[in-house]
């Protein structure tokens, strides 16, 4: 789960990690009142999107008056902000942080990631701030400075030591850069984040440091313990089909294909994908309905696939271990007469019960096309969906 | 042979009186898997499923010399049961629970390097379907009945991907030997690799079939392994070719995030490593009986 910037910064400032004052608001009269209230001369306001790269679709301003942060909220809020790393549909903007702008000397890149193959937290440092890490590991590689932290004691004094000198900070600024990082990890290691990116540490002409922009997302499986973070999804930053599948616990990622997917297993569900891709056709979504998939939830899944209008045809394909087929069979059945489907769906079943679920659609007498196998149930959906065009 | 378990292997479950837990005890017990109690902490001395049923590992241990366990606790408690079942000396924990959180397995996978490596506890899991040698024991929540005796191994991160691979596999007339689920966790137990060096130890299987997925470093890994040290063939399949990038899919770990994490690198990789990489999830089976075929001495 991620969350916005002004989020992530009251978050480390917690863990002691130093942030310029700022205020976020809703409204342009809010954003020019929050900055005479902040005090200062400058100020930035900065569109709050789960993306980065905001600055360079004008999604950051800098503003010398009172009315040119009014103006600045007023030209973002309510408007939908297209970054490179958004998408062409870019994320809408209902919030803004306005933040005491300073001058600063240096820009530094600091991140901890949980990095897979070393099962560890991994601290990455740059003397570039501002730029892209991935941008900056292709490009040259050798500027990147990195410590792993051992889980069993945490990240030590000597390892954001060793990196503050690497990137060649004065003393003063090495102490309250090891503070920092030392702070970050706190957070990362206390809040169960899986990214924590402060892009740019700035340095300021008094040996400051200060996170001028801060990005975190968190372990989905980990936010049971962390009701107050669980509180800030802003779900307005996320697809809405998504968005409502989440909510009913059902694993769904729209594409741009024509062939809706209803699949029990994440496994199953990409490979069903794939099979139709390489039967030459596109799926219109990922949707895994899970080990229990009861009528209610089948009914939920069919919902929500339909809700696509490219959807030209449906493939559901159950291989049910825990789940059994008659029971998913009873679910199709349920959904197609209380929804009356009008899209061709194939379905295949199999495993537990397998027979008895197929008796079930054969008796329903209902428009449904049955699949043995995986590559017979994607011809049958590719050729359905030509048809339909 | 097979790997891991077998019909002798003396079973508990950890959170044994669950809802889950009993449903799928009671599978096993009917494949005909050795369950020899389990553990509740607070219903020690009770008897479950006509089993005891004991407060800490270490007295199930103690009681009915179990080796191996099975692991149903929520997710907030996963981490704890797998130290405590690593510390009772236990050389095998399956754990089944989806929703770990990642850090928690990080710091189980650096517990269990406390114990030296003849000692140390082999996870498998989290959030996986556990395993299975077919015929022999059920440790998991696979239907049991869709495997068949065979000499082939299956490692797989996804549950239902490994049914279908046996699925396509015995309608070839090609059995299993042992299936193992490693999981859709970022962090998991036990990888691939850990799996497949079993696998080559095992003079029944003749060949495995290693299904990946999108995300993390597991499948390189292994594959460059295959390459190395590997007698036996490997059949590979990477899931999730049409997958986006920067999306999780339905797996915690089924993302693509760094090089290396996609399905067609992970594919081209395996390839380099001289592994058969299945055209597509409908010719599992038939890849695994062309490579056989390929194998079998002519003449």
């Amino acid at each position: 789960m991620d969350i916005h910037e002004y989020q992530a910064k009251e978050l480390l400032s917690g863990y002691g990690v130093p942030i310029q004052r700022g205020a976020v608001a809703f409204s342009p009269e809010q954003a020019s009142f929050a900055a005479s209230e902040l005090g200062g001369w400058h100020w930035a306001v900065k569109a709050q999107i789960h993306s980065g790269a905001r600055g360079k679709a004008g999604g950051i301003k800098l503003c010398k008056t009172y009315h040119e942060v009014h103006e600045a909220a007023k030209s973002m809020l309510g408007r939908r902000l297209v970054t490179s790393q958004t998408g062409p549909e870019g994320k809408i903007v209902q919030r803004v942080y306005v933040e005491i702008a300073e001058k600063f000397e240096r820009e530094i890149y600091l991140g901890l990631v949980l990095d897979r193959k070393a099962e560890r937290v991994r601290l990455i440092a740059s003397a570039q701030g501002g730029m892209e890490i991935e941008e900056l590991a292709r490009t040259s590689p050798g500027a990147i400075l990195q410590a792993m932290v051992e889980p069993a004691v945490g990240l030590q004094p000597f390892q954001a030591r060793e990196i503050a000198f690497g990137l060649g900070l004065n003393i003063k600024q090495v102490s309250r850069a090891v503070a920092t990082m030392i702070g970050a990890y706190r957070a990362f290691r206390a809040l169960d984040a899986t990214m924590v990116e402060i892009n740019p540490l700035v340095v300021t002409k008094d040996d400051r440091v200060i996170a001028l922009d801060a990005k975190m997302s968190f372990d989905d499986n980990g936010l049971f313990r962390h009701r107050a973070i669980a509180e800030m999804r802003d779900l307005s930053q996320e697809d809405p089909r998504e968005a409502e599948a989440s909510q009913d616990n059902l694993n769904y990622v729209g594409l741009d294909g024509d062939i809706g997917c209803i699949i029990n297993g994440a496994g199953l569900a990409m490979a069903t994908m794939d099979t139709i891709k390489y039967a030459g056709g596109e799926p219109a979504n990922f949707l895994d309905v899970g080990g229990g998939a009861s009528p209610e939830r089948v009914e939920k899944a069919f919902k929500l696939v339909l809700s696509d209008a490219k959807v030209k045809a449906i493939l559901v394909n159950i291989f049910a271990g825990i789940n059994r087929c008659d029971w998913v069979a009873q679910g199709v059945v349920q959904a197609v007469r209380a929804m009356g489907i009008r899209v061709p769906l194939i379905v295949r079943l199999a495993g537990t019960n397998e027979r008895e679920g197929r008796r079930i659609i054969a008796d329903s007498a209902l428009p449904i096309l049955s699949a043995e196998t995986l590559a017979d149930a994607a011809q049958q959906a590719v050729a359905a969906a030509r048809a339909a065009h | 042979m097979s790997i891991l378990i077998d019909e002798s292997t003396p079973i508990i479950l950890q959170g044994f009186t669950g809802d889950k837990a009993s449903f799928h005890a009671r599978e096993m017990i009917a494949y005909g898997t050795r369950v020899v109690g389990g553990v509740t902490p607070g219903k020690g001395g009770q008897r479950h499923l006509d089993r005891p049923v004991f407060n800490t590992v270490k007295d199930a241990v103690r009681a009915t010399g179990a080796t191996t366990s099975l692991a149903f606790v929520p997710p907030a408690f996963a981490a704890d049961s797998l130290m405590e079942a690593a510390d009772a000396g236990l050389r095998l924990v399956c754990i089944i629970t989806d929703g770990i959180p990642a850090q928690d397995m990080m710091r189980v996978k650096r517990y269990l390097m406390r114990y030296t490596k003849d000692k140390r506890t082999l996870v498998v899991g989290p959030n996986c379907a556990g395993i299975i040698s077919a015929g022999k024991a059920m440790l998991g929540i696979m239907p049991g009945h869709i495997y068949k005796r065979g000499k082939v191994g299956i490692v797989s991160r996804s549950g239902t991907l490994g049914y279908e691979a046996a699925a396509q596999m015995n309608a070839l007339g090609i059995g299993q030997t042992t299936s193992v689920g490693i999981g859709g966790d970022p962090i998991n137990g036990s990888s691939f690799l850990d799996h497949l060096m079993l696998f080559e130890q095992d003079p029944e299987t003749e060949a495995v079939m290693m299904i990946g997925e999108i995300g993390g470093p597991q499948e390189a890994e292994a594959s460059k392994w295959v390459k190395e040290h590997m007698s036996k063939p490997v059949i590979g399949y990477v899931a999730g070719l049409t997958a986006p990038k920067g999306r999780r899919m339905g797996h915690a770990g089924a993302i693509i995030s760094s090089a290396g994490d996609s399905a067609a690198e992970k594919s081209e990789i395996m390839k380099s490593y001289g592994i058969t990489v299945a055209p597509s999830a409908s010719e599992l089976g038939s890849t695994v009986a062309e490579v056989l075929r390929r194998r079998a001495p002519t003449g």
